[in-house]
């Protein structure tokens, strides 16, 4: 499990994160949303490492992971994959490069062992024959899938994912919504989501903290967000018309 | 007080950085693959223009020598000899080592510049590999090892450039040139030009990869890192071409 415990962060006097306390849940889709600017991807980048916290701490399972060195992060950084906005895939690498990548830094696997996984990777997200394409000459879609590939090379425990459907059209991102999904069960991952894509947060949310102005707003399930009657939540989850109307609907 | 202040968090910066960068490696064999294509990509890939530059520089001192050194009291042969010193002193490691601070530095500085702002050099981080040591170290280490090299490199083709101006236009005779540049020669200068180079190598790989590796925001910022890279790195390499003189000279 990871804990945030009172978890501050700001930037040159300015606050951008405070008080943060919350508990994701082990094996299960967890989502932090929020507007933007609200501190989310902040506050994902303090869980994972990137950022170090001002004040309070981060814990996977028992570790304080947020006062370890960096050497000594390492060992929970094997278990942590991560599938950034852009993709974050290696420019001069190839697709087949990109996702061999941590198996050759991290694992003794032979040349066929590591081709292998690869490909049962690649497979796992759909992407067939593209091996020795360049993220430059694939789609976004595609470039968000063999990220994924990439993280999950090395059978992670935890997978995080920031915004994983920007920029994507609405089919790209329920296919990746789906898989994200499909992975996360499959693989009995704990994974963590932010987003600001409500469509994200209906199909999977199992646990949604959301943040509003630095703070943990609001933390519940997909079905109790539409019951909840906080007004900032109300005002950032149903702000298009065809949201309002569905949470009608289901009050009717 | 406000740039003496930048300019102190700006060596402090470096400092740290080459500290990450000189950690022990996580993978000895990635990182040896990865100098290979390094000295791939800033080494045999800046031959031709040093090349290039070499030769034409050996034409033009050769004439220059020779048009101002035109009195009986001075033997033609020295036009070689001034050749090969200035090749040999200052132009083969100090004004290649600033033309490869142009090439190299702005290469390197946009390279991890653009890999910053995509946010692949936290996707490293993320692995739990130390990026500065895995992205920085496999280019200083090239530089280091081949811009002694290129140097050399330079000098031999200068020279033939050399002959090829003086002996073409008429200025000296190739016996004379040849006799030149074997006549009075300190090898200690060879010596010393290749410390300069392979410090030279150094400072531009570091210094440029040390703005590259701090770039944020967007395009711009890192257009705006590369050009500082080349100015920085310029600006060292004179400062310690002038103390590496001093030092080693004397």
């Amino acid at each position: 499990m990871i804990r945030v415990e009172n978890v501050y962060k700001s930037f040159q006097g300015v606050e951008v994160i405070k008080d943060i306390n919350v508990d994701f849940e082990e094996r299960k889709t967890n989502m932090i949303i929020g507007a933007s600017g609200s501190g989310k991807t902040v506050l994902l980048k303090c869980i994972v490492g990137l950022l170090t916290v001002d004040k309070g701490r981060v814990y996977y399972d028992d570790t304080v992971f947020s006062e370890l060195s960096f050497q000594k992060k390492k060992d929970i950084r094997k278990n942590i994959g991560m599938v950034f906005q852009g993709g974050a895939l290696f420019d001069s690498a190839t697709v087949e490069e990109n996702v061999r990548f941590p198996l050759d830094m991290f694992t003794e696997k032979t040349d066929k062992e590591k081709y292998d996984r690869v490909n049962e990777c690649l497979e796992r997200v759909n992407i067939r024959n593209a091996n020795h394409q360049y993220p430059g000459e694939i789609s976004g879609g595609m470039q968000k899938r063999v990220a994924i590939a990439r993280a999950i090379a090395l059978n992670p425990k935890y997978l995080f994912f920031d915004e994983p459907i920007s920029g994507l059209d609405p089919m790209t991102g329920i296919r990746i919504d789906k898989l994200i999904e499909e992975i996360t069960k499959d693989f009995h991952i704990t994974t963590i989501i932010n987003t600001h894509d409500m469509n994200s947060v209906m199909e999977m949310g199992e646990n949604i903290v959301f943040i509003h102005e630095g703070q943990k707003w609001w933390e519940g399930d997909r079905h109790e967000l539409f019951e909840s009657e906080n007004p900032e939540l109300n005002e950032f989850v149903f702000a298009t018309k065809l949201a309002k109307n569905a949470k009608d609907q289901k009050k009717r | 007080m406000k740039p003496l202040k930048e300019l102190f968090t700006h060596i402090g910066r470096y400092f740290i950085l080459m500290g990450r960068v000189f950690a022990p490696p996580e993978k000895k064999k990635m990182y040896y693959k990865r100098t290979l294509q390094e000295i791939e990509f800033l080494g045999i890939n800046s031959m031709g223009i040093v090349a290039i530059i070499s030769i034409f520089i050996g034409m033009v001192i050769t004439i220059q020598t020779a048009y101002n050194t035109e009195s009986p009291l001075y033997p033609s042969y020295l036009i070689g000899l001034a050749v090969r010193d200035i090749l040999l002193l200052e132009f083969s490691s100090t004004i290649v080592a600033l033309i490869l601070s142009g090439k190299v530095g702005s290469n390197i500085a946009s390279e991890l510049g653009t890999m910053r702002i995509t946010e692949q050099i936290d996707a490293l981080e993320i692995m739990g590999i130390n990026s500065a040591s895995y992205l920085i170290i496999p280019k200083i280490v090239a530089a280091v090892f081949f811009m002694p090299f290129l140097t050399i490199m330079s000098i031999f083709i200068g020279l033939f450039g050399g002959w090829l101006g003086g002996v073409f236009t008429g200025v000296i005779s190739s016996a004379d040139y040849l006799q030149g540049i074997q006549f009075a020669f300190i090898p200690y200068y060879a010596t010393y030009t290749l410390i300069k180079a392979a410090i030279f190598g150094f400072i531009i790989t570091s210094v440029s990869a040390y703005r590259g590796y701090y770039s944020y925001g967007g395009a711009l910022q890192v257009g705006k890192n590369s050009t500082r890279a080349v100015v920085d790195s310029s600006i060292l390499v004179l400062i310690f071409n002038y103390i590496l003189t001093q030092l080693l000279l004397t």
